[in-house]
């Protein structure tokens, strides 16, 4: 089904990618405003002190020569010490990395699960009281801001009917997810919609396919010919969604983390970024950048495994 | 005498054509749109005349009071009447739609219509850059700017109009790119025109329209976007009222007094709303010329 | 309307016949009629040209023999093939005369076939449907099929997509995939007319080959009379939804007793003849929702009298296996073709 010389060819293309990642993160933290060492250091120390810290920094060194030190020490796993925390970013990073995963995960199945059988209801019933219906709704959502959904959910239930915990994390992975469910809901709302939104447009296109008139012509059944032809052909529109979703799926998941006191990497960015932690700022920056890429090439390479046409 | 499948009653029948003489120029969800955004201009504009109380009096004796005729949405903790804050940010939020969207639109126009124009190698370095930030989230952008600068909206505004102009260009590069090649262009080098006025007077009014419609939804997104950072804190700081900052000074109260934070949240879904329906109205008006 | 039977239903081995096939979009009070009482006969064996104009209603009534309007459309009268009206059948019997029966090939194959579906299992798919034929007999079949049709190395190319083919194989593709059944009866709607010349010669010669070795019968939608001319036994002329004239391909040809065809035909350059100037009609085919009163051609109509504008003419049979719509008929099988 894949190619594998696009696979090949797509796996190399990681590369400059990853480069231009750690180039530019290098670049933009050394050049934000604001004295990295007095939100160090406070207002009790002496200059010799803060020479001292540059030096072991390395910030007095060209900068050529931080480059290739930063790069050295990204590649064997370093990437510093947290100012406010004391503890080596990467451990920092893989503490809270964890949960923030889960919960766009979550979000994503869910939003799945809600937008594909409602953008085919709304399809097939197009401009009938159900489509208006489930397009209203949605419409709705998406000028929820995603707080806004977050609050409302907690409230009504956690707080009221107590069918789930009150934000947090939960120790095992069990409980997690129930921790998840309701975070996970609200960032799926706004997904789904989307989702919802393109699927259902993809569907009327290939409905009206000249192909689905041929299968017909076939003499097959409908189920199957909605099954086969339809679905298939309409998901491959709409996987190619997903990957600028990431985007949007991540923002969210910082306010969803805030809303529901969820420890993940969000709110560790609104965190490092008020405290001005730059070690911790630059590798989330990085962190996040390559997960952002790895989902990036996941979707091309599903887009690839669905559609012979993409990858000649 | 026929049965009709499944399938044939399930596909959707064609668009219905408009009936002669039934032509209507205005698209009701436009319509619909601009009722909603005329009213919310028109509390942003006249808040004294619409709210009834002022939004800052505090009342001890109407300490969270539920909805009621003397307090239609309610009262908080200082006994503030949360219907007149919530007027009242009207045109802090409108602002924020207005301002968050302006320097984008316009900046973002004109760089998409010279790459575009110029097209080749411009396009292809211009394309990578961007396509590399937006797939950045756009919020943790903002942030990570609002922090640097601090809080409040002034610097909300530079934040979002530095990262924001690159998605107009990116539309008006895109539409530039089909534009050039059309008839009425090759007409106009033929016929000896200047690059500036074929570009601004031919091909921009054309390529516009796409850039028009997201700025109505820009404008929502924008209205979300300042709320959000309203309700972490990073937006526009108290006293002022904005929907996020109301909606945060009420989130530990939800069980006892859900109103404070409902409302203005209403006012977010409506306002949103509204510009969404007016972008879809344009949108549906436009596709009907053509 | 009532209409004279042209011949007594035809309830052979291969044979449709077909008697006020009415095919009409309804879009609340109104209703627009796109194919008007269509009556055509096919024999076994036989190749039926349906000429006409774009927007004449061929492609549509072809769809309509097996109930393939898309709603608005509602389709009526009676389509019998085998002793059975297909218009009155249940779905899923209809179901089972679609693509095992009948058979039908579009015009453009890479807007008819599925673009992220292999041949082989577009073609798999019909037989999955009508044939019990295990996953080896079918994968063989696709490829005595895909031989059948002339594609080179039909084995290798099982497995290839459509986008992969070039616009002729495409097609003979298509043309493998109705086959998949051996049906009896294929409807072909303008299946050159996306191709280039010299393919569409070929892929003509294929069907009328494979008619020859399948025993099938043909309807050929076309608005090509050189097509026509090449291929076909009989011809039906359409005309604003409804059948003008009708009969075997030479006689209707050489002395068209339509002026409709007697038009179509003069505007054809003819080679080894003196030079003549062509001939052209005049105006244009009326719109379905504006049709003028009496004959739907007499606005364009050279010959037209009085009663054109009155009356419709009722498709009757003119003897030798011709039928014919119009009023004047008689004067005008006395002239030649121009």
């Amino acid at each position: 089904m894949l190619n594998l010389g696009f696979v090949v060819r797509r796996l190399l293309q990681i590369i400059p990618t990853f480069a231009f990642i750690l180039v530019v993160t290098f670049v933009i933290v050394r050049l934000l405003p604001g004295d990295p060492l007095s939100a160090m250091a406070g207002d009790r120390v002496t200059d010799a002190q803060v020479l001292q810290a540059k030096a072991e920094l390395g910030l007095d060194k060209p900068f050529i020569v931080q480059f290739i030190d930063f790069t050295e020490r990204v590649a064997t796993g370093d990437l510093g010490r947290s100012f406010v925390v004391q503890i080596p970013v990467v451990n920092l990073i893989s503490q809270r990395l964890p949960p923030t995963l889960l919960l766009t995960g979550m979000a994503t199945v869910l939003a799945i699960l809600l937008a594909i059988p409602l953008a085919f209801i709304s399809a097939l019933r197009r401009d009938r009281a159900a489509d208006m219906a489930i397009r209203g709704v949605f419409q709705v959502g998406l000028s929820m801001p995603v707080f806004y959904i977050g609050l409302l959910l907690l409230t009504v239930f956690s707080a009221q009917l107590q069918w789930f915990p009150v934000g947090g994390y939960g120790d095992n992975w069990g409980d997690r997810f129930y921790h998840l469910f309701l975070p996970a809901l609200t960032l799926a709302m706004s997904l789904a919609a989307v989702l919802m939104r393109n699927l259902r447009s993809a569907i009327v296109d290939v409905l009206n396919a000249e192909y689905v008139d041929f299968a017909r012509a076939k003499g097959l059944m409908p189920r199957i010919i909605l099954g086969r032809h339809v679905l298939r052909n309409a998901l491959i529109s709409t996987v190619a969604l997903l990957g600028p979703m990431v985007g949007t799926l991540l923002g969210g998941a910082v306010i969803t983390e805030s809303v529901f006191a969820i420890p993940g990497v969000g709110r560790l960015m609104i965190d490092s970024i008020y405290g001005r932690d730059y070690p911790v700022i630059q590798g989330l920056t990085m962190a996040l950048a390559v997960v952002v890429s790895l989902i990036f090439l996941a979707t091309d390479l599903l887009q690839a495994a669905l559609d012979p046409r993409v990858a000649k | 005498m026929t049965a009709i499948d499944p399938i044939t009653a399930m596909t959707p029948a064609p668009a219905k054509p408009v009936a002669a003489g039934r032509r209507r120029r205005f698209s009701s969800t436009f319509l619909a749109g601009a009722a909603i955004l005329i009213l919310s201009a028109l509390l942003a504009l006249f808040p004294q005349m619409f709210a009834p109380y002022n939004p800052t009096a505090f009342d001890y004796k109407a300490i969270l009071k539920g909805p009621s005729l003397a307090h239609p949405f309610g009262s908080d903790n200082f006994g503030r009447d949360i219907l007149s804050r919530t007027i009242w940010a009207y045109r802090i939020d409108l602002q924020i739609a207005l301002f968050g969207t302006l320097f984008p639109v316009i900046f973002g126009t004109l760089v998409g219509a010279v790459v575009g124009y110029i097209g080749g190698w411009l396009e292809a370095v211009f394309g990578r850059i961007v396509d590399a930030i937006v797939t950045f989230p756009f919020l943790v952008l903002v942030i990570a700017i609002v922090a640097v600068l601090g809080p409040g909206l002034f610097n909300l505004y530079i934040a979002v109009s530095i990262v924001g102009w690159v998605f107009y260009a990116k539309l008006i590069v895109a539409e530039f790119k089909v534009q050039k090649r059309l008839d009425y262009a090759a007409a106009a080098r033929v016929m000896g025109y200047s690059t500036g006025r074929i570009v601004l007077r031919h091909l921009l009014p054309n390529a516009m329209t796409g850039a028009l419609v997201y700025w109505m939804t820009d404008m929502a997104l924008c209205i979300l976007l300042g709320s959000s950072l309203g309700y972490l804190g990073l937006g526009a700081q108290p006293p002022t009222a904005e929907w996020g900052v109301l909606i945060a000074d009420g989130k530990n109260y939800m069980k006892t007094a859900w109103w404070i934070s409902v409302f203005p949240g209403v006012a977010i879904v409506l306002t949103g709303l509204g510009f969404s329906l007016l972008g879809d109205g344009l949108a549906d008006m436009m596709r009907a010329k053509q | 309307m009532n209409q004279e039977p042209i011949r007594t239903g035809y309830a052979g081995d291969a044979g449709l016949s077909v008697r006020g096939l009415t095919t009409r979009f309804v879009r609340g009070r109104d209703s627009v009629t796109a194919v008007d009482h269509v009556d055509l006969d096919l024999y076994p064996g036989e190749v039926l040209g349906l000429v006409g104009e774009s927007g004449s209603g061929k492609s549509l009534t072809l769809r309509s023999l097996l109930r393939l309007v898309r709603s608005p459309g509602v389709v009526e009268g009676s389509v019998v093939w085998k002793g059975r009206n297909l218009l009155a059948l249940p779905e899923a019997h209809l179901r089972e005369v679609r693509g095992r029966d009948i058979a039908l090939i579009f015009q453009e194959p890479m807007t008819a076939l599925n673009p992220v579906m292999t041949v082989e299992r577009q073609i798999e798919e019909s037989l999955s449907a009508h044939s019990g034929l295990s996953s080896r007999e079918r994968r063989a079949r696709a490829i005595e099929l895909l031989d059948m049709v002339g594609i080179p190395a039909a084995a290798d190319r099982l497995s290839d997509y459509p986008h992969q083919f070039s616009g002729g194989m495409r097609q003979r593709v298509m043309i493998a995939i109705a086959l998949a059944s051996n049906p009896k009866l294929l409807l072909a709607d303008e299946p050159t007319t996306a191709l280039d010349v010299t393919i569409q010669d070929q892929i003509l010669k294929l069907i009328l080959n494979l008619r020859e070795r399948l025993g099938m019968s043909v309807v050929l939608v076309t608005h090509d009379l050189g097509v026509v001319a090449q291929t076909c036994d009989r011809v039906a002329v359409m005309y604003a939804g409804r059948i003008i004239e009708s009969g075997p391909v030479a006689p209707v040809f050489a002395r068209p007793a339509h002026p409709y065809t007697r038009g179509l035909l003069g505007s054809v350059p003819h080679g080894g003849r003196e030079r003549q100037p062509l001939v052209s009609i005049e105006g244009t085919p009326p719109s379905l929702g504006a049709m003028p009163p009496g004959c739907a051609f007499h606005p364009r109509c050279n010959f037209r009298i009085e009663a054109c504008t009155q009356q419709r003419p009722e498709l009757v049979e003119i003897g030798q296996g011709r039928a014919n719509a119009c009023l004047r008929y008689k004067d005008l099988a006395g002239l030649e073709a121009a």
